[in-house]
């Protein structure tokens, strides 16, 4: 065949030759699929899951506020307030007591309204909580003054 | 045509031998060998919200962004609350101020006064990625960055993302966004680094009332499979045919 026919097919061929080796060098050489996985939804960096186990947790949960703090959670787990989780309020624990030593506790008015200003939803659960309209229940001052988050009953107050 | 003796012979055997080669193909496999390949695993990871017990205190979306290090100030959340507020004229009220991170404290609605006896109906509806079967999202990663695990989570790999953006305009629930600090695309992993150490979710463990569970699909005796499977739920955006995983009880149809 004539050379001027030939030329542009050796161009497209090193092309591809060229595109081969560059892609062997900048793709991680653990992509891929894993076992049983499909193509469409599952071609990925298989070390990029590892990534995402081993990101950091930083709610514990109750369980692990109670290995120290057992008199606190007992006292939170008899009122009314069982059903919130201690981080809620005191926020994450991420490795306290080692970091941080102390945890910076919620006690704002703000953090109380969101369950206790009564919205008059009649398909809801929230008009059936304890409700309050803040602008004319001791507007300003905080909740925590007057109710003990602990044990919010209203006749120990 | 002419066909000799000799030729008819040679053919019949090139072909009896090329029909039968791919035979070769097919081993026996044992029954663990065929669930490894057919990608069965025994988990599926699924999520129930029952908006029936949602009280609209925002305390998952608060917990879901320190647990995620999603920036706490600027408007990106992977979960959020949204309210709605149905008047008996038809008209409707919905927002989600910051994705109701600090819950609804207020009766007001975008400085409107809804005044309460015109209300027919009002509640909350936590929202966060639909971890679909089908992901639209991962279907048009043009690097392969994002993917679905084999339990069903679909994952953002941060090192190789190149913040292209299509996977965030390809999600139909609008729930992807970007980093500002990785400068990745970002989205809901279901807290994978919990629920892969039997913990739940942070939105899960720290909802008061129980709007929000998760559960494995494939184990029967999962509270979360049974729900699915003998209750009426629903999901958002069926239509869009991505097989979204999150199922909802009590779902209106003025929530989209």
């Amino acid at each position: 065949m004539k050379n001027h026919v030939l030329r542009p097919l050796w161009v497209v061929l090193a092309g591809i030759a060229l595109l081969l080796v560059v892609r062997h060098f900048l793709v991680p050489s653990d992509f891929g699929v894993e076992e049983g996985g499909n193509f469409t939804y599952n071609y990925h960096r298989l070390s990029s899951i590892d990534d995402w186990k081993n990101f950091k947790v930083k709610y514990r949960g109750k369980q692990y506020c109670q290995e120290c703090h057992e008199e606190n959670v007992e006292s939170l787990l008899d009122s009314p307030h069982e059903i919130i989780e201690c981080e809620n309020c005191h926020g994450p624990a991420i490795d306290h007591p080692d970091n941080p030593e102390t945890l910076a506790i919620d006690t704002s008015r703000a953090q109380c309204l969101r369950c206790h200003t009564y919205l008059p939803y009649p398909t809801s659960q929230r008009s059936e909580l304890p409700g309050i309209n803040p602008q004319d229940h001791n507007p300003g001052e905080n909740c925590v003054d007057c109710h003990n988050p602990h044990n919010p009953d209203l006749e120990n107050m | 045509m002419s066909c000799s003796r000799r030729d008819f012979i040679k053919n019949t055997f090139k072909t009896t031998l090329a029909s039968t080669l791919p035979l070769s193909a097919f081993k026996m496999l044992s029954p663990a060998e065929v669930k490894a390949y057919t990608g069965d695993s025994s988990i599926r990871w699924v999520f129930l919200v029952d908006t029936q017990k949602c009280v609209g205190c925002g305390l998952c979306v608060k917990a879901c962004k320190k647990e995620n290090e999603i920036p706490y100030d600027p408007p990106i959340t992977r979960t959020w609350v949204e309210r709605y507020v149905l008047m008996k004229n038809g008209q409707a009220h919905i927002e989600s101020p910051y994705g109701g991170r600090d819950g609804y404290t207020e009766t007001k609605i975008r400085e409107n006064e809804i005044p309460p006896e015109q209300i027919a109906k009002g509640f909350f509806v936590p929202k966060l990625c639909n971890q679909c079967k089908k992901p639209a999202c991962v279907q048009v990663c043009p690097v392969g960055a994002t993917y679905q695990t084999q339990d069903g989570v679909v994952l953002v790999d941060r090192k190789w993302c190149i913040g292209c953006g299509y996977c965030i305009m390809a999600c139909p629930y609008g729930m992807r966004f970007f980093h500002p600090i990785h400068k990745v695309a970002e989205k809901c992993t279901f807290c994978y680094h919990r629920i892969k150490n039997g913990m739940k979710t942070a939105c899960v463990q720290n909802c008061p009332f129980g709007a929000r569970r998760i559960g494995n699909l494939k184990d029967p005796n999962d509270p979360v499979t049974k729900v699915i499977m003998t209750e009426r739920v629903s999901v958002l955006k069926d239509e869009y045919g991505t097989k979204p995983q999150v199922y909802y009880i009590g779902l209106d149809t003025n929530v989209r």
